[in-house]
């Protein structure tokens, strides 16, 4: 009874919620806006609120214990299938060119970045325990030194791609330097204005980064020196085939070469994470006092791990800008930090597949997610719901977000939230997410 | 060192005197923790840190070993080498890393979420980061980190077997009964291969069984050839194994002697007893 007192309370809140949200629709008009009032659809939004109150809260009249063990029990079971996850997505990320559609090879390569990008903030932040909410700052980094490098020196992606990493690196460093006494709340704050004013500057040094305008003809990749380009002839991946030039062809090496870089920053991390280097970033997550009290520098550990990550941000960068050819300071805003540290914190901080499932998810997923609402919205033609049909598609983000909070309220440690052991005398067994410390910078 | 303190300990004391605290005074604000104390520590010896809550014990430990900048005073340490530092001068991890001197925590600041191993291997970063040439050998598989890594291991399992958690190596720190994690700080911190080892209140919520072992394991680290310094509240523990104590209240040495000597000092049983100064006393 009282449950059901809960659900109309609900129901009523989103009533106020929804009438100006989805009931009320401005069109223009010839004589201006006109409003239209959509009952039916408002109705059954705030339905599907009463319905779904209900039934969470059924849902959570089991005991707390069963939640918990229910928990357990899905961490256990998604580890073990973490053994078999790894090896067929690997297989299916190589082998998904050979679709040939370039909608999916275009995904794959964004999806990718992401990963990338995930991986890379997953040494700061999922490592080391820094909250880092300027990690697009290194991006822009990587970014703008291929762009600028490639203008001004006339050279190749290949040649600049390393460079581009050190130079991010070299920012992380910089940036690490006077920051990285602060601890928590207050390391998150500078770092998000660091990916500001990286920004800004970009914005404004017009002589140097051409400003709002971005710049264009950034060179792309080459394979072994043969240049991707239409016209087929010597000196052209195509010509020296013999094969008919496409843009596909350009579409797919890239979509390999980000592929490639993704796997190279895992490898690093991985092999890092067994090293002393890897062990101390963690041991500074769990208890940064203790670390002192063992002669370990904190200080050098941290930048490390900070120009590691800046590392990867700068190659990941460097790859934008020659995927795009285009770069501008607009690509380079606070919500792509945003974005790259919601999926390490949902795919759990450290686990390295958790990143790249949360990546798939939230960007592949997202992206899904907008096609299933097209065409469930080209499947309505009941005119009660064309409103709304119509609008389906738009409603993604607020799926999307409600989404993230029942992930967060079901798993509040991230899809894969155990932790691994660098090191076993036997047999290594996982480390329950319980004990397993979040850093608090 | 003063004249009268040599001529009291002899020349053989003299070399052995491994710590030695002078005129130390820590502040806080307005408020003096520590207040111109000066000991000394030998190696060889358990020496032992009492007093009341808040008589400063904490605050000296933390000065020795860098967590504090002393407001004034010297600390030196002397190596059995002859290498000297003045520690009130270092940052806290070259204290560890390069003067050796190690500490555990009141409380424990284990890694709990890595295993006990790890833990034990953490201890020994700078040994284990030496060889790994910056980084980029060790990751491409090269150099002779693999080789630096097996002998840390067996580091590791030395001192497990020491503290008798062979068994559990593999278990998260955090998992581990209070004891066994009482236990393992202190191996973590031998791992450092410490001249001098600091614990604060290494018996704090022991059982009387666990307290034994503890004890047993601490007379075999000073026989190692490790100083050890000791904050305490267990006076079982420190009168048992303790060969020379020191006595604080309101950060001042109260008393400074062997286990009988300070037994009988009216000074420490009345800061224990809290009988009353005299302008106390009701007219």
């Amino acid at each position: 009874m009282s449950g059901l007192r809960d659900a109309f309370l609900s129901a009523l809140v989103a009533l106020g919620l929804f009438v100006p949200l989805v009931g009320l629709v401005t069109t223009p008009s010839d004589h201006g806006l006109h409003l239209v009032v959509r009952p039916v659809a408002t109705a059954v939004v705030v339905g599907l609120v009463f319905v779904g109150r209900l039934a969470m809260l059924a849902w959570r009249g089991r005991t707390r214990r069963d939640a918990v063990k229910a928990n357990r029990a899905f961490a256990e079971r998604i580890t073990r299938a973490g053994k078999y996850v790894t090896p067929v997505l690997l297989a299916a990320a190589v082998a998904l060119p050979f679709t040939g559609s370039r909608y999916y090879i275009d995904l794959g390569t964004l999806v990718l970045t992401y990963i990338m990008l995930g991986w890379g903030l997953n040494i700061v932040v999922g490592l080391a325990g820094l909250l880092d909410l300027g990690y697009v700052a290194f991006y822009a980094v990587g970014a703008y030194s291929f762009a600028i490098l490639a203008h001004t020196f006339g050279l190749g992606f290949w040649t600049c791609l390393p460079m581009a990493g050190l130079l991010a690196a070299l920012w992380g460093i910089m940036l690490g330097f006077p920051v990285l006494r602060l601890r928590g709340d207050y390391l998150a704050i500078v770092t998000l204005a660091f990916g500001e004013i990286i920004r800004i500057v970009l914005i404004n040094w017009v002589s140097l980064t051409n400003g709002p305008n971005g710049i264009t003809d950034i060179p792309r990749p080459t394979l072994f020196g043969l240049a991707f380009s239409m016209d087929g002839g010597d000196g052209t991946v195509a010509g020296f085939l013999g094969i008919e030039p496409a843009v596909i062809q350009r579409i797919i090496f890239l979509y390999y070469v980000i592929l490639g870089l993704a796997l190279l920053t895992n490898w690093v991390t991985l092999r890092l994470r067994r090293m002393p280097l890897g062990r101390a970033w963690e041991a500074l997550r769990e208890d940064e006092v203790a670390c002192r009290s063992l002669g370990i520098n904190v200080t050098n550990t941290k930048l490390t791990a900070f120009a590691i990550g800046a590392f990867f941000g700068g190659f990941a960068g460097a790859f934008f800008a020659t995927r795009q050819a285009f770069i501008s300071p607009e690509s380079f805003t606070f919500i792509e930090s945003a974005t790259v540290l919601a999926i390490v914190v949902l795919g759990g901080m450290g686990s390295q597949l958790g990143v790249a499932l949360a990546a798939i998810i939230m960007i592949g997923g997202l992206e899904a997610l907008r096609d299933f609402l097209s065409f469930l919205g080209d499947q309505m033609n009941n005119p009660v719901f064309a409103g709304i049909a119509s609008e389906l598609p738009l409603y993604r983000m607020l799926i999307f977000g409600l989404a993230l909070v029942v992930m967060m309220v079901l798993r509040p440690r991230g899809l894969i939230s155990g932790r691994t052991p660098s090191v076993a005398m036997t047999r290594p067994k996982e480390i329950a997410a319980e004990l397993v410390a979040q850093g608090r910078g | 060192m003063d004249e009268l303190c040599a001529d009291k300990l002899g020349v053989d004391d003299v070399a052995r005197v491994m710590l030695s605290v002078s005129n130390l005074t820590m502040r806080f604000g307005g408020l003096k923790a520590v207040d111109n104390l000066s000991f000394e520590a030998r190696t060889g010896d358990i020496t032992a840190v009492i007093g009341p809550n808040g008589a400063g014990k904490t605050t000296v430990f933390n000065c020795i070993t860098g967590f504090y900048r002393p407001t004034g005073g010297s600390i030196a340490l002397t190596h059995a080498d002859g290498a000297r530092f003045a520690l009130e001068r270092m940052p806290g991890h070259r204290i560890a890393a390069t003067a050796r001197v190690a500490r555990t925590f009141q409380n424990i600041r284990l890694f709990a979420g890595m295993t006990v191993l790890e833990n034990l291997l953490v201890a020994q970063h700078n040994v284990l980061m030496g060889a790994t040439g910056f980084g980029i050998l060790a990751v491409l598989g090269l150099g002779r980190y693999r080789a630096a890594e097996a002998a840390g291991i067996e580091k590791a399992k030395y001192w497990l077997d020491a503290i008798g958690l062979m068994s559990r190596a593999d278990d998260p720190a955090g998992a581990l009964p209070y004891g066994a994690q009482r236990r393992l700080e202190i191996a973590r911190a031998m791992c450092i291969d410490p001249v001098m080892l600091c614990l604060d209140e290494p018996a704090a919520g022991l059982n009387p069984r666990e307290s034994d072992e503890l004890n047993h394991l601490l007379l075999r680290i000073r026989d190692g050839g490790c100083a050890l310094l000791l904050i305490e509240h267990d006076m079982g523990v420190v009168m048992r194994i303790s060969d020379h104590i020191v006595v604080l209240d309101h950060g001042k040495k109260i008393s400074d002697g062997t286990p009988v000597e300070v037994r009988a000092d009216p000074a420490v049983i009345a800061a224990y007893l809290g009988e009353g100064d005299e302008d106390e006393v009701p007219a």
